[in-house]
């Protein structure tokens, strides 16, 4: 017996359908707001121009976002893949006495309101006398996305046979020895993949940037700004852009991903 | 041996403790410390009061985090509702569809969420995709829902929908096919069965998807400023005032205090039950 009749199977994939295009909905209005001439913008659109994303590609003061948000996006990126590698090594490969009580404390960020996060970061700087930048946003991105990176490192660290870093060390290798030339090479997909969902997750983050860049912006900060004071055309164009930006560095590494892959 | 895996353990976990102890456990201290001295000051070298829960209690900032807690429950039922009939079909019927969901529902988290709400207001507005060609095509038009509570509860729900979508198939791939079998032969009927088979065996994946959900909407802030307009003041918007323009920093941490407290006692029920090595390691 089937677990479901084939009208209930259906009505499942056709649910499922229109589940993704309300998910994707709105990104079809932002694109065709981003073309539209009209300057208040009214569907459906009559007339298109690409003068909007022009200027938005030429402007220095979107230079400047661009710049701050890829500061911190590669900054976090790198450290994050740093951290996650140590910290999955802890989560799944040693038995260690604090590691039920490490895993828990790796998820408790995740689990928090990230609003909430930058506001409470935002005191303890100022307690600290530190002066909010692009700087201290890095640190807010990390308390979030190095337990993400950390997560998906450990899931590659789960599978892999302990007995070969064993059989290593019996041949005489040092602990270090060990990290970078079994270790390391071993869960190198998985630091990689970890890498790619820093940086993405970095680049569109906006409640943690909202209270911790300080006087710098980042690009979604700075369109939440504008979109609250009302509209003009050149928030789609920008958010148009900011998307084609991740959806291009995905299909890389993606094509990085199967390439290398295939090599190994 | 033994010894060795434990200072080695110990070693590599110790750059995220130190990430996590000094720019995430004490931060929430620091707030809390703020949270219990008097109004207006901005240091902690102060005489501890509690006159910024009188200041809540007295100026009604409680009503914000009620209705904080309130948008939130609602959007959590109305995800579950949602949720569960695709999250059966992942788990159970569709196969490789499966898979195109999931990349689907993954790379929507990548885009920026103020892009994607902003994306919404365009959506709906008078004049905006849907009503705009309504009318172009049939001449009817219709109230744009925009600036009211239902609106923000749509906005979380559609934010936060990978949230309750994943746990929930996760939870309901846990229920074994001969348990409602068994049941089905037995002459239950398909809600019998739903009821007392499978969303009981599928209850960790529930809790977790409705806690997570229910967290992530309490704290919201984008959703209530971009859809609902000024209408709807939720309790991080009452927070932000209090740190910016308020200039009352014991007050917005007392508020987020409360917040906190409420978000850590619920998510100590689901990370304190969950085995992690069991959902990630299976492979041992």
């Amino acid at each position: 017996m089937k677990p479901v009749s084939n009208t209930t199977r259906i009505a499942l994939y056709l649910y499922g359908f229109l589940i993704i295009a309300v998910l994707y909905l709105p990104l079809v209005s932002v694109g065709f707001a981003s073309v539209s001439k009209a300057r208040y913008l009214t569907f459906p659109i009559n007339r298109y121009t690409s003068e909007w994303m022009v200027q938005a590609v030429t402007s220095p003061n979107v230079h400047d976002l661009v710049l701050t948000s890829l500061k911190i996006a590669v900054s976090v990126t790198v450290l994050s893949m740093v951290i996650g590698f140590f910290g999955a090594l802890a989560f799944a490969r040693f038995q260690w006495k604090y590691r039920n009580l490490f895993q828990k404390l790796i998820l408790l960020p995740i689990f928090f309101p990230q609003t909430v996060l930058g506001l409470a970061l935002l005191i303890w700087f100022s307690a600290l006398g530190i002066q909010p930048s692009w700087k201290t946003a890095v640190v807010a991105h990390l308390v979030w996305i190095a337990p993400i990176t950390t997560l998906i490192i450990a899931i590659r660290a789960y599978g892999f046979d302990p007995a070969l870093e064993e059989a290593a060390r019996d041949m005489g290798a040092s602990t270090l020895t060990i990290l970078r030339e079994v270790t390391l090479p071993l869960l190198m997909p998985g630091v990689i993949s970890a890498g790619l969902f820093a940086f993405l997750l970095s680049w569109g983050n906006f409640p943690l940037s909202l209270f911790t860049t300080g006087v710098d912006s980042t690009l979604p900060k700075w369109l939440y700004a504008r979109m609250v004071s009302g509209y003009t055309p050149q928030i789609p164009a920008l958010g148009v852009l900011s998307v084609v930006g991740s959806a291009l560095l995905m299909t890389i590494g993606f094509l990085v991903f199967r390439w290398t892959r295939r090599r190994a | 041996m033994e010894r060795l895996e434990h200072r080695l353990g110990f070693l590599t976990g110790l750059p995220i403790i130190v990430l996590l102890l000094i720019s995430f456990i004490m931060p929430l201290f620091v707030v809390a410390g703020f949270a219990i001295m008097p109004q207006r000051v901005f240091e902690l070298a102060h005489l501890p009061d509690f006159s910024s829960f009188a200041v809540i209690w007295e100026q009604g900032y409680y009503k914000s985090l009620l209705r904080s807690l309130g948008l939130a429950f609602l959007t959590t039922a109305i995800l579950f509702v949602v949720c569960w009939p695709l999250a059966y079909g992942m788990a159970k019927v569709f196969g490789r569809f499966t898979l195109v969901i999931t990349l689907a529902v993954v790379l929507i988290l990548f885009v920026s969420e103020n892009i994607r709400l902003f994306g919404w207001t365009l959506s709906l507005m008078k004049g905006g995709l849907i009503e705009g060609h309504l009318r172009a095509w049939t001449g009817l038009s219709f109230e744009s829902p925009l600036y009211d509570w239902p609106v923000i509860v749509f906005g979380m729900a559609y934010v936060y929908f990978p949230f309750m979508l994943f746990p929930l198939a996760q939870g309901i791939s846990l229920v074994p096919d001969d348990a409602r079998l068994a049941a089905s032969d037995l002459g239950a009927s398909p809600a019998r069965i739903l009821f007392e088979i499978e969303m009981p065996l599928a209850a960790p994946g529930i809790m977790v998807g409705s806690l997570l959900t229910f967290v992530l909407s309490a704290g919201a802030v984008a959703e209530a400023k971009l859809l609902g307009g000024r209408s709807v003041v939720v309790l991080t918007d009452d927070v932000e005032s209090a740190f910016t323009f308020g200039q009352n920093w014991p007050l917005g941490s007392a508020l987020s205090l409360m917040l906190i407290v409420i978000v850590a006692v619920l998510a100590m029920v689901p990370i304190s039950r969950i085995n992690l090595d069991a959902i990630m390691g299976r492979k041992r």
